[in-house]
Order: structure tokens, then sequence, then C-alpha cells
């Protein structure tokens, strides 16, 4: 098992240095050279445009999988006080595409108790069957059975694809499952698409913090298991169509399970600092005033998002000194950040500049501000930002028609 | 020669650095406004061993008493973040806890170097007094002998760590022959009867350190605690600075890099006439003079350890160090503080700090001068 | 009582830059640190041993210079650390790595040759791949219970297992169960404590890592490395960012309409 550049294909063009993350090709003499910190990830391979650097796998005498038995797509229903989890629908949605590139049936495999009278409705977002297991115990998650019945399931029916919803629940038994199989699994997927002439499945997540993407695949082996991030892919549209129901009775006790729940509970809302928030609403200046600075708070409430502020707003005492953003304060980079009334001097944009989506609310067309905004009003934030809570509130509500 | 750290003072250097910026660096403004060392950031230094750094594990310590870089590099990086806290562990350690450790009795070991080890007394070494500055013969605070008691009468000031201390070195006129003044070292409990805090001095730089003025009233002190013998305090006094030098080169080491670090920082960040000012002639020199200077004060200061640890007389190298070091880092501070502009005279900003505390460094622990005094009467002796 | 501790040596992602220009990551000057939530499964394991005694065993599968964050877990206080390592071991995706560490837990368990129960404390996942599959996995090769997402344990009367974990964003489930066990824990469980000076001195002076190779587990070729790894990466790119500033324009209410439309597609919502 190693990995080799064919020095008489190579062209030193650097493709494949700019594709490793770990940093461990060299181009020496207009040839690519790969270090000892090599970790055979194979990003490389694909990369080369002349097909110069060769990844050898060692024969392995075991046998050799017939993944051609292998057949149709299952997404795993999660849930909890016997509500279905919305990452199920959503990957009906996801797993219909697939199923209908393969041209295969959809199956949603549900493991719960109080489910019968359900299940018709539950039959009609697009899939082809559901598969019903039915134990009281199974009421709640245990991770055990989960496991057991569901490496059963698939020993006996061979899907060659699996999607499990990526919450703390499908992150838990997924990976047990995929090694009782010997199945590959991948963590987290936010993209999924079929290579139609080997029938892989592509699956594409995140991976270093976000910096990068990588597209992974299951070449030789099946099923193809994927955890998927909840709320990435559209809830499957309701149709008139009726699954096909498949009820199988376990007969599991208490005891058949290692574990036991002793209880469930509910836990206040956890407090989080500025540099971890996904979302912050800043206020500068242009707030005018204390008594207006509400209007920053309700707009963050909205979002359930943090406030922050700039230098000026934590030393007129609008805003608390831990909620400062920029040189003199916190660092952040949320996935969406507004800057509210803020000029933007560099000491406030080299402290949030990293974040994903910046937004600029502000009076003055030129403010620097508007030069780092992936999106900005000019306005009167008192005019702009009511009109934007009532936005976001119908769109909020929007989603959650859509979303049951 | 060999100029690369080993693993485990790589080690030190990287845990430090993380514990100084998680624990110390968010306070370090208040504590300097202030005047204050944190309580939490004290109960954490000492869980930590900095208290008992070059102390051997079985005297309470961290066991790096045979290896001087690293203490200078736990220096330096408590001192990159707040030479506050670098003062008050660095005399505490080198010239209290290092000084009972070497000169000490066993039962004085056992009985006061390992509560100062642990980091369960503070310790503060007192030399300095009104008249009796750069000019160390001038100590007044004397002690007669009476019965099985010294009993002291004087006092001390600019003791660092004086107002917090509970176990003291204190140099103490013992005798006198002719002209000739006879010292002695004593360690004194501060719970003794006769012994007092006055002024807490309000200092430009390292505020939040403690600066105190003792006052000693007929304190009696047992006959058993004079450190290294009576009569021997003048060059005791004079090894235990020799070695408390070192570590006061290593803080302006950490001074000046934490000035660099905040200039480049800045440079890079701050645009004037439409680019960063780094890409200014006039800033990329300033940047240039500040790493020079720092570096050179590092090797120096590594170089006076390393001839610690070895054995070798290392008296002129660590003035030169300690010389050279906190010269460097009052010029790196004043040009983090110019290159900042107006933002670098803010509070706001850990460069306007950063200068006032290099200023310090100057100063106590002997004045650039007497370094430079020190080292020229050793060049013009010895040659070169 | 043994307690095993899975540790990873990350990059510090946290370093880690894009150049805008060229859309490559910038690679130069990001250290290797010990994966954040190693470092609270190694408090965890403290805490035990403090309460009721234990023996810490850090283990780690990676290259040579792993050895650093197993003399990190060493200063920390685990009493012993092993390093597995060896060309074989390359390229394993979480299938490949669980199988390893498992071989490593079960030859340290089979050469300490004495009955002591045992648990293994992993972070919940690791800051480079974020796949929170190891410990799972892990569990299942060594056939013990697992509990995952833990972010309060307690250890009680001779082996029984009392752990809460975070399985929805408002609840918490108290599960129980009893040893051996593996859990993997969030940074929530507690605040890892920093190595004192001591603890450094002595880690380098009195301890060592052990290194383990691919013929010392007797592992099994089709199992480990690139070879056992049944998924594979197919190409790594740089996720496009957003570059564009755009001013809306109109009505104040038809440009947060336009907003919120973008904020949609951009899955704020």
């Amino acid at each position: 098992m190693s990995i080799r550049i064919d020095e008489e294909l190579c062209t030193g063009c650097g493709a494949c240095q700019a594709s490793c993350p770990y940093g461990c090709i060299e181009i020496i003499d207009d040839k690519a050279r790969i270090t000892d910190e090599c970790t055979l990830c194979g990003a490389c391979v694909e990369e080369c445009p002349v097909e110069a650097i060769i990844l050898e796998r060692e024969e392995i005498k075991a046998e050799k999988m017939d993944i051609s038995q292998y057949k149709g797509v299952w997404v795993i229903a999660e849930h909890y006080n016997n509500k279905i989890h919305n990452v199920a629908f959503q990957l009906l949605g996801k797993g219909r595409e697939l199923a209908d590139v393969l041209k295969v049936n959809l199956s949603l495999v549900l493991l719960g108790d109080d489910f019968d009278d359900k299940l018709e409705e539950l039959g009609q977002y697009g899939e082809d069957e559901i598969i019903y297991v039915k134990s009281k115990i199974l009421k709640d998650y245990y991770s055990d059975l989960y496991v057991k019945t569901l490496t059963e399931l698939i020993q006996e029916n061979k899907p060659e694809i699996i999607l499990i919803g990526a919450t703390p629940t499908g992150r838990d038994f997924a990976p047990r499952v995929a090694k009782r199989l010997n199945a590959g699994l991948t963590a987290d997927c936010t993209g999924l698409t079929i290579d139609l002439e080997t029938r892989n499945l592509l699956q594409t997540r995140p991976t270093f913090g976000g910096n990068i993407m990588a597209t992974i695949r299951t070449p030789s082996s099946r099923p193809q298991m994927s955890t998927v991030r909840p709320g990435i892919f559209k809830i499957a549209p309701k149709t008139n169509k009726k699954a096909k129901i498949r009820k199988i009775n376990y007969d599991y006790k208490q005891k058949d399970s290692v574990t036991k729940i002793v209880k469930v509970i509910s836990r206040e809302k956890i407090k989080i600092n500025l540099e971890e928030a996904e979302i912050i609403v800043s206020g500068g200046r242009g707030v005018k005033s204390k008594e207006n600075w509400h209007i920053i708070e309700e707009l963050a409430e909205i979002l359930n998002a943090e406030v922050g502020g700039s230098r000026v707003t934590v030393e007129l005492n609008w805003v608390d000194h831990d909620r400062q953003v920029g040189q003199t304060g916190k660092t952040v980079s949320p996935k969406l950040y507004i800057a509210c009334g803020i000029s933007g001097a560099i000491q406030h944009i080299v402290g949030m500049q990293g974040a994903d989506i910046i937004i600029a609310i502000n009076k003055d067309e030129n403010a620097p501000i508007f030069k780092v905004a992936h999106y900005g009003i000019v306005g009167d934030l008192n005019k702009v930002i009511p009109a934007l809570i009532e936005e976001i509130k119908k769109t909020k509500k929007d989603l959650k028609k859509n979303n049951l | 020669m060999d100029f690369s750290l080993t693993k485990k003072q790589q080690m030190i250097r990287k845990i430090t650095r993380e514990f100084s910026e998680e624990y110390i660096a968010h306070i370090a403004e208040e504590s300097d406004q202030n005047s204050q060392l944190d309580p939490t950031v004290m109960k954490e230094m000492k869980r930590m061993k900095y208290f008992g750094t070059c102390i051997p594990e079985e005297y309470g310590g961290a066991g790096l008493h045979d290896d001087t870089i690293s203490f200078c590099i736990i220096t330096e990086e408590i001192g990159r973040i707040d030479a506050s806290w670098s003062i008050t562990t660095g005399v505490h350690c080198s010239v209290v806890a290092y000084p009972l450790y070497i000169f000490g009795t066993e039962e004085q070991k056992q009985e006061f170097l390992i509560p100062l080890a642990k980091g369960d007394k503070i310790g503060a070494f007192c030399i300095t007094e009104a008249n009796a500055g750069s000019d160390a013969g001038g100590v007044e605070t004397n002690a007669y002998l009476d019965g099985d008691e010294w009993v002291i009468n004087g006092s001390k000031i600019f003791a660092t760590n004086g107002g917090i201390a509970e176990t003291l070195l204190l140099v103490v006129k013992t005798g006198e022959k002719g002209r000739r003044k006879e010292f002695t070292v004593f360690i004194v409990d501060a719970n003794t009867p006769g012994y007092s805090v006055g002024v807490r001095e309000d200092k430009l730089g390292v505020r939040a350190s403690n600066t105190s003025e003792l006052v000693f009233q007929d304190m009696r002190v047992p006959k058993e605690n004079d450190l290294g013998g009576i009569g021997k305090g003048f060059r005791i006094g004079l090894q235990i600075l020799d070695y408390g030098r070192i570590l006061m080169a290593a803080q302006c080491v950490g001074l000046g890099q934490a000035a660099i670090e905040a200039s480049i920082k800045y440079a890079n960040e701050r645009v004037q006439f439409g680019q960063p000012i780094g890409k200014f002639q006039g800033i990329q020199w300033k940047i240039a003079d500040m790493g020079v200077a720092v570096e050179c004060s590092r090797l120096l200061t590594y170089q006076a350890a390393w001839m610690c640890d070895n054995k070798l007389d290392y008296g002129m190298i660590g003035s030169m160090a300690k010389l050279k070091a906190s010269e460097a880092a009052m010029q790196a501070t004043h040009d983090a503080v110019q290159i900042h502009g107006a933002y670098g005279l803010m509070k706001a900003y850990a460069v306007e700090r950063y200068f006032r505390d290099a200023k310090m460094a100057e100063i106590y622990e002997g004045t650039s001068e007497i370094q430079r005094m020190v080292i020229a009467q050793k060049l013009l002796r010895r040659g070169y | 009582m043994k307690i095993f501790t899975c540790i990873k040596q990350v990059p510090g992602i946290s370093d880690v830059k894009i150049d805008p220009k060229t859309n490559t990551l910038i690679r130069e000057g990001i250290p290797s640190i010990m994966n954040p939530m190693d470092k609270n499964a190694i408090e965890l394991a403290l805490s035990i041993k403090e309460e009721r005694g234990a023996e810490i065993i850090a283990i780690s599968m990676g290259p040579p210079q792993a050895e650093n964050v197993l003399l990190e877990a060493l200063s920390m206080g685990a009493d012993k650390a092993y390093l597995l390592t060896d060309r074989a071991f390359a390229g394993a995706d979480t299938l490949a790595t669980s199988h390893a560490l498992a071989l490593g837990i079960k030859k340290i368990l089979k050469d300490s040759d004495s009955n002591e129960k045992y648990m293994v404390i992993c972070g919940t996942q690791a800051i480079d791949g974020d796949t929170a599959q190891v410990g799972p996995e892990l569990a299942e090769d060594l056939d013990i219970p697992q509990i995952t997402y833990v972010q309060k344990f307690e250890l009680k009367g001779d082996d029984k297992v009392i752990a809460e974990r975070a399985f929805r964003s408002e609840e918490i489930v108290v599960i129980e169960t009893k040893l051996p066990v593996l859990i993997s824990v969030l940074k929530e469980i507690n605040t890892p404590r920093f190595p004192s000076m001591l603890g450094i001195v002595n880690a380098y002076k009195k301890k060592k890592v052990v290194f383990l190779d691919a013929e010392a587990l007797k592992a099994e070729k089709a199992y480990i490395g690139l070879t056992g790894s049944k998924t594979e990466v197919f190409k790594i790119f740089i996720p496009e960012r957003k570059g564009e500033h755009v001013k809306l324009t109109g009505t104040i209410e038809e440009m947060v309409k336009t907003l919120c439309q973008n904020l949609k597609e951009d899955k704020i919502f």
C-alpha cells in the first residue's frame, strides 16, 4: 500500500499541491514529491490532470463483495415523544431523488411503538414502503437495540444506500451498525449525488472546521451509509401515493438492553459566548442612544442571536464590555453578522471579517462597512430593522409551515 | 553548538503560553488599572507550580532547579502576557525560594522553602532602603543579638511582593569593623511581632505587582534564621541578585515579544493612504529593529541561563542579558506605541501598558547604569 | 481499574486560513495540537482517578510526531501512553482506525494480565474530521456498551455507570449501564486542567511513550490503514466563499424581502 508519482507523466503543474489538505506535496525540479507526512487520503489522485499519482492498495485475499446484490435506498427515522424528527422527511426528499436515479425503491425504516395509526400519513412522502419494527421498548431510543435490529434488517434486505440524520442519536447508532456490517460510513454529509456508472454514492461533507469540503465514496463495498446534516435538504412534498407497509413485531424486553434510561431532563438554555455564537447582531454609533438600543436586542432575539457592539457603544455603556467586537474586543466568526449603524473602522472590521455572511445597515452609503458586507442596505436603521423583523417573522412562519 | 530547545522545554513554552493566554490575558488590563493581582489567577498559578519553578520536587517545587532555560521560558511567556505576574513569580522563585534551596539548612528548607515552593506563602527579598539603592552598602537596617534572638530595627522600601509576602529574606547590617560593614541575610516570617507593612507604592508600570515599604521595630528573629552564615550577607546577596537578573532579563524578552507581535498585527491591518502601514518603510525599519533587539536579548538570556545550569560563571553575561533585554524591551515597546499612533496611547491597547512596564525594567533589579558599571569593571579587570 | 483515553493529534484548524487569491489552504505555521475534546476525556479520567484510583492509559494512532500529544497527556497526569504508529496504518478511515485502537487496547489488557475492570473515554469528535464515528466503532469492536455525547458522568459502587447524554437541544437523557463501557464526552463535561510544570518535568523524566507497530498488534492488513478502509476520499475542494458585495435596492420592504430570500438560500433560517 503506497502512493507514488509517475515522473514520466508528471508535468509539475502543482494541481495536486493545491489539493492536499495536509500540505504534503512539494514541487521539486518540476516534479511533484510526496513527503512522509502523507496520510494517503487520496485527495490528490483525482486532481491530477495527467493521472500521474497512483495510490496502490494491496490486494487483499478476502473475497470480493458482490455489490450488485444490494438494491434500494433506506432512510432511518428517528423520533422522540412519538414525533418523527424532521430530518427523516428531508432525507425522504433526497432519498427519492437518489432512488429515481438508481431506479430502485425507497424505504422508510421506523423503529418504535405507537405509530400504527400514523403509518398511512407517514407513507405519503414519496417512499415506496415503510418498514415498521414495532416493540414496546422502542418508544425510546436504545443504542444497542437499534444497532441489533438495524443490522439484522440490513443483512436480510441488503439496501445499497442508508441515510440517517446526523443527530446525536443517528451519530450514536450509525457507526456501530457500520462497524458490525463492516460497511463504509460517511459522517455529517451536506451533499449527496450518484455516479450512475458505478452506482456509487458521492457524499460531500465539510471537514477541517468547514474550511474544506471532501467528497467521499465507498467504491467496493455495500451498503453505503451516510449520516446527513439536518436542515440541508428540502422536506419531501406530500403526495397521494401510499407506501406499502411492512410491520415486524419484535418482543424486546428491558433486559435485552445493556443500558437503562433513568430519566429525561429538560435543560436550561445554554448561554454561549460571543466567539461561539452562530449569529451576531451588532450595533454602532448609528443606534444613537441607549434608549434606542432595544431595537438591536429585538432583532437579535428573533434570530436567536447574540448581541454585539462596536467600541463606542461599549464606552457609552449601551452594551456590556464583553460584547465588544473588534481589535480591543472579541474576534468573532459567526455564520451571520449583522452590523447596524456601524461605519466599519478597521478596528471593528478585524474583529468580524471572518463571518460567513455579513449584512450592513447604514445611513451613509459611503461607509466602509459596505466594502466587507455581502448584503448592504442603505437606510435608517430605525426603519429598516422593524421591517426586517417583520419579514424574518414571515419567512420563519412560511418555513415552519413547510416543515409541518 | 545547538540552539534548539529540548522537547520538554518546547512543551513548557507551549503550555505556559496557552495558560497565560487563557487565564491572564483577559484580565491584564483590569489588573493594571486596579493595581491588583487577580485571586483566581493566583490560585491557578500556584497549581501550575509557577511559584516553585526552580525548586526540586522533594521540596514542593516543579523540579526545574537544573533547567534555568525552562525557568526563563516560563518567565518570558508569562511576561509576554502580563509583566506584573512574571515579576511576582520571578522574584518569589529566583531571589527567595531558590536562595533558600541553595544556602538554606535542611531545617530551614523544611520550614520555609516548602510552603514557598508550593505557593502557600509568597516571598520577598528586601535589600533596598531609602539610602541604599544602587549602593547596597548603604543598608542601615540593623540587628543585634539578644540571647537566642536577633533584634532587627529599620525599614526597607520598594520591596517587590513586600505587602503580600509571608516569608522574607532581609539583608541586614549585623556589625561594623572600622569602615567595613558586615551584612547578614535573615529569613523572616511576616507574622513576627514588630513587623509591619508601610506604604504600598503606586507605580508607573507593573502596577498589579505589589511594591511596599516594610518596617521593623524590635522585631525578634530566632538565632538560627540566618541564611548562609552571619556576616556572609553581602556575598550571598550578590549571588542571589546575579541569579534573579537572568529572570528579569527573561521577563523583558517576553515584553519585547509582546510588543513585536502587537506591532506586526497592527501594521498588517491598519490601512492609511490606501495600504497597510506595514508597507511603509518607516514602519518596516521599526519592526526589523524590534526583531533584532528582542532576538539579541533572548540569545543573551538563554546563554546566561545555560551557563548557570552548566556551573559556569555567568555573572557578567547575566548583567549583559539584563541590560540588553530591558533596553530592548524599552525600545520595542516605544516603537510599538509609535506604530500604533494615537491608539497606542490608549489604555484599550495593550502596548500602552507594555511601554510603562518596560520602563520599570530599566531601573529595578539594578539600573542600566549599574549593569554597565559591573560589566565594565569585569571587562577592564579581566580583559575580553 | 484501567481507563483508556483515546487521543488524536490534529491540525490547529482555528488557525487555518484560506488564501483568497489562490483559494487554497494556507498551511504555513499551523501547529499540531491535541484534539480539544480529548483533553476533556483525560480530565474526566483524572477526576475518576483522584476519586477512586485508576490507571490512566492514553492511546493514539498516528505518525511518530503524535508522540507530542501523548507526552502532553502524560504531563496532564496519564500514567502510560501508547502510540500505534506504522505506515501500514496510514490512510485509515474511521473503521480501520477504530480497529487499530481496539487491537491496541486488547493487547494492553492482555499483557497486563489482570482482570481489573476497564473503561474507554474518547472526545466525541475531532476538530479536523468531525466524524464522531471512531468512539462507537471502537466500542463495537471491543464489544462493550457505549454512551456518546456525555456531558456528565458518575461511577457508582463497583461498576455502575450513570451518564447524562445530550441528545436533543432541549433534552438530556440519563443512562445507566455497567463497566466496561466506552463513553464519548462533550466539552461541557469539565474544564481540562493545564499540565503543571511538575507534571511536564515528570512526564519527560519518568514516563515514556511506548510505540506499537502493526506487527506488535498482530494486525491483519485487510482491516487496517488504507486497505482496511471502506470509504475513500474522491476529491477535496475549498467551498466557495461569498465574495460579492451587493447593495440592495428598492424600498425598505423590497430590500428586506430580498435579504430574507437570500438568507433562506444561505440556510441561515
